[in-house]
């Protein structure tokens, strides 16, 4: 049982004026060991803050989530993060930011710097390994980002937006490189979206969450993903069925959203 | 000489770049339109232009142009002062640079105060009836004294032929002067003149020899007369000063004017003596009235028409003399701005910008001197090395206690003198450094004390401030336990501190270290405290998923992500430190630039203010452009990330 788990699980914030925001309200779901989740949702509604309890950044108020039967309470190797802007350390080089996991566990740098070489070419930055990070693109620090995380070989993999930044061609592209990562290393991933295309082609599941208390509004298991691995993805997003989906799921989030707005008003 | 090319090649430059610049304007882009900050773009022509006219003034208030096209011109002007200095008693008792006659003037001026003192005397309620008309007799018989004076039909034949010598020597010296070969000079007498000229040296920093004696005393323009024109006026001076001590020792006392006034003042004396203690009133009255008298005695009054001859000799030697000036008068209108010369009369010195303002060249040729290491000032080179043996440090750094623990007694002498060195005195000899190892060069002086004072106070800063600043950037209870005591100090003038730690510590490097510790610390906490609390979450967030420590996430993560902060913050103390060394070295110490400065204001060695005011401008210019370019290469992230 490798699976990730969570039961009730409740965070609400305080803020500094006393106010309280239910960001996440009994959240229970499990994820088996090798799928990809994409989770969809209206801004707000408490993505971020899953992923992060997850990973063990902040503690949920109460319920608990479990990952390999072992309780979460604290960061660890075996959960890897990419974020939405890379946060990559800008002072060291590509070849440094992808070995930095490796150098903190004090392994052997000969021994590291050849892995580190394979997963510059798996990523496709073969030869960038001495350039500064700074002075990538957006789209090559976001591999240079998953790099790092994968390199860790961790359990789960949580991405919150990672391509959010990218313009839509290189979004494609490494949407067809996570897809190839996922078929061939067999990770479990979580994958943050605000793009419902993206969201349809990626997820193997697809959770829509609702915001104000943020919970799971809808669960879909998609065939999309695994279409994704041989076919174009282009061809996927003409797809029939793909289009409905994609309507129904935009529509869904549209309501949400006024209802916010009508709230708000 | 080179004031001369240099102020030329400025003039050249200056219409060569504003006649480019002027092109360049004709034919600049169109589309370059009012307000578009590319048209500010290259301008180094205009810098040239910026630049030159700041020398240019330089050069000209200080008078080096003067002094480098006609280095000569101030000895000759000083020449001219003495003859206008010796002239000038003379020229006083005429109206010639006055409305009236000295005599007129006097007497108009005694009328005035016995007028006075009558009507005071005539007021006073202290004195009786009696007392005021023995006093108002007093004063009548004062004025009758004038006449006595000014009478022609009085005027002895003595005095007359007195008179009409002094003009003959005047006309005669008048006539001397005009003569190209005045004043008639032996071989000898040049050969010596010559002589003094060249031990007294040029105009200004002239002689440049080593030896620290040059330094402390230039003198401004030389005394001795080295040209034909200046010997001239000086030898007219010298005559002009014995004529006029005759003028001025001759007195028109005739025998009338002799018993009157010794009669009056024979009465006064006898009556004052005659007056009781409580008429001091009456008294001080009868004395001012005496004072009067004297006054008159000594004035060199003369009757109206009797120095009309004598006046005319002055005034013809006076033009005689502007004459021989010749282009000199321009010189010192056009050439020597903001003062003169001649206003300083027979002492040769510099009055007005010249004085204090030095001249670009002399500065130069100071600054040489000073850099010479066997001159630098106060007896110590601005910047040299010597050798030091290695053993000197190692004494320094082991305590002398090591061989005091050991066991046994350090060496006595014997009855026969004789010192035996055993183990114990030997590692004394060791502790102390007393002992040869090796020499390595090591530099010192004022420039390289002042540099190592600002250095260790900022190391210590920084090795002290920035990881007491990491730590206050992420934790609650550094920043709270540390934040009252850095406010306290910080927002107080570094200097203000100055005298407190210069009384405990020392004048020494020791408070002056402690004092630009203090200045960075404050400066390197607060960069450092800012570069951690500025650390993106997501950076920290990523680190510890990869599965980082907190150590490795302080080493790795928070110091390479403050180091922006950090090196700013370097830089900001560096000037900081660098202020305030050179403000404390002006309070006290023996070394430094600031105290070369000190000790320059207190001498009015202007050259050697305006050296240290370069020497600091270009170190401090050294360590930012330093820190800058390390700043650029350490971080070449900084503000990409
Ligand atoms: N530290 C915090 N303190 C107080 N409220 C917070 C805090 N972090 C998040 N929230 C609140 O919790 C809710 C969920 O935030 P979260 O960042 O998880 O949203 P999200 O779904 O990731 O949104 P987006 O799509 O815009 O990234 C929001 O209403 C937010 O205001
Ligand atoms: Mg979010």
């Amino acid at each position: 049982m490798s699976d990730l788990i969570s039961q009730n699980l409740n965070m609400i914030f305080k803020t500094p004026k006393g106010e309280k925001v239910h960001a996440l309200k009994d959240l229970n779901f499990t994820l088996k060991k090798g799928e990809l989740l994409t989770v969809l949702g209206p801004s707000g509604c408490g993505k971020t803050t899953l992923l992060n309890i997850t990973a063990g950044f902040i503690r949920p108020t109460s319920g608990s989530i479990t990952l390999n039967n072992k309780e979460i309470d604290g960061p660890g190797v075996e959960r890897g993060m990419v974020f939405q802007q890379g946060a990559l350390f800008e002072w060291l080089t590509v070849a440094e930011n992808v070995n930095f996991g490796l150098r903190m566990k004090k392994e052997d740098p000969i021994k590291t710097s050849k892995r580190v070489d394979e997963w510059l070419e798996i990523v496709g930055l073969k030869g960038f390994g001495n350039t500064p990070t700074y002075q990538l693109s957006g789209g090559m620090q976001q591999r240079v980002a998953l790099a790092r995380c994968l390199i860790n070989d961790p359990d789960l993999i949580l991405m919150d937006e990672p391509l959010g930044a990218l313009d839509a061609l290189t979004r494609e592209k490494m949407q067809s490189l996570v897809l190839k990562i996922w078929k061939e290393t067999g990770k479990t991933i979580i994958l943050i979206t605000h793009s419902v295309e993206e969201a349809l082609l990626l997820g193997e599941r697809l959770y829509v969450m609702a915001p104000r208390p943020g919970r799971i509004h809808k669960e879909y298991n998609l065939p999309f993903a695994s279409m994704g691995l041989e076919e174009d993805l282009r061809e996927i997003k003409k797809n029939k069925d793909f289009s409905a989906k994609r309507e129904e799921i935009l529509e869904m989030i549209w309501n949400m959203e006024e209802e916010i707005m009508g709230k708000e008003i | 000489m080179l004031t001369q090319i240099v102020t030329f090649l400025i003039f050249f430059a200056v219409i060569g770049c504003i006649l480019y610049g002027r092109r360049l304007i004709r034919t600049e882009k169109v589309d370059a339109v009012f307000g578009n900050p590319e048209r500010a773009l290259g301008g180094t022509h205009w810098v040239i232009v910026g630049s030159s006219f700041l020398l240019l003034i330089w050069l000209y208030y200080s008078w080096d142009i003067a002094k480098g096209f006609y280095p000569k011109s101030a000895n000759e002007l000083c020449q001219v002062a003495k003859v206008n200095d010796s002239l000038l008693g003379l020229k006083y008792q005429f109206p010639i640079e006055e409305r009236e006659l000295k005599s007129t003037s006097q007497i108009k001026k005694e009328n005035k105060n016995l007028k006075k003192i009558s009507i005071e005397i005539q007021n006073s309620e202290d004195l009786n009836n009696q007392q005021k008309i023995i006093l108002i007799n007093f004063i009548n018989k004062t004025n009758q004294l004038i006449p006595l004076l000014t009478n022609v039909d009085l005027l002895e034949n003595e005095t007359k032929q007195k008179i009409d010598g002094i003009t003959g020597k005047i006309n005669f010296l008048t006539e001397n002067f005009q003569k190209p070969d005045y004043p008639f000079e032996t071989e000898q007498e040049l050969s010596e003149r010559l002589k003094a000229v060249g031990e007294e040296g040029g105009w200004g920093i002239t002689k440049v020899n080593a030896g620290s004696g040059t330094i402390e005393n230039t003198i401004e323009v030389p005394l001795v007369p080295a040209t034909d024109r200046g010997l001239k006026f000086h030898v007219a001076a010298q005559e002009l000063n014995l004529i006029s001590k005759e003028f001025f020792k001759l007195r028109n006392h005739n025998p009338e004017f002799k018993s009157k006034i010794k009669e009056l003042k024979e009465s006064i004396k006898v009556y004052r003596k005659d007056l009781n203690d409580n008429e001091e009133v009456a008294s001080s009255y009868a004395k001012n009235i005496v004072k009067i008298a004297r006054r008159i005695e000594f004035a060199s009054i003369y009757p109206p028409n009797a120095l009309n001859k004598m006046q005319n000799a002055i005034i013809k030697f006076d033009e005689a003399q502007l004459q021989a000036q010749g282009g000199l008068r321009f010189i010192d209108i056009f050439l020597f701005p903001a003062g003169t010369i001649i206003a300083s009369g027979p002492s040769c010195s510099e009055q007005g910008s010249g004085r204090w303002l030095p001249k670009p060249s002399d500065t130069f040729k100071k600054f040489v001197l000073m850099s010479k290491p066997s001159v630098g000032y106060k007896d110590i080179p601005l910047l040299w090395i010597k050798m030091v043996d290695v053993s000197t440090w190692i004494g320094f750094i082991l305590p002398d206690w090591i061989a005091d623990v050991l066991p046994g007694q350090y060496p006595v002498h014997t009855k026969d003198g004789i010192v035996k060195q055993n183990f114990k005195g030997a590692v004394l000899k060791v502790v102390t450094g007393d002992f040869k190892l090796l020499k390595i060069p090591v530099p010192y002086g004022h420039i390289w004390d002042s540099f190592m004072r600002v250095f260790l106070g900022l190391v210590f800063g920084i090795i002290i401030g920035v990881p007491l600043g990491l730590f206050m950037g992420l934790n609650r209870f550094a920043k709270g336990f540390f934040d009252p005591l850095i406010e306290l100090y910080r927002p107080v003038p570094p200097l203000a501190w100055a005298p407190l730690i210069i009384s405990v510590l020392g004048i020494d490097n020791t408070g002056k270290v402690f004092l630009l510790f203090m200045v960075s610390l404050s400066i390197m906490i607060i960069s450092a405290r800012a570069g951690a609390s500025g650390t993106q979450l997501s950076k920290i967030h990523a680190a510890h998923s990869l599965g980082a420590s907190k150590k490795q996430i302080l080493r790795y993560v928070i110091f390479p992500n403050s180091l922006p902060e950090i090196l700013t913050g370097i830089r900001v103390a560096v000037g900081m430190c660098w202020g305030t060394l050179v403000a404390a070295e002006f309070l006290a110490g023996t070394t430094g630039i600031g105290f070369v400065e000190n000790v320059a204001k207190k001498y009015f060695q202007y050259e050697v203010i305006w050296i240290t005011i370069f020497i600091m401008g270009m170190l401090g210019l050294l360590f930012d452009v330093t820190l800058r370019k390390i700043i650029d290469k350490t971080i070449p992230w900084r503000g990409k990330g």
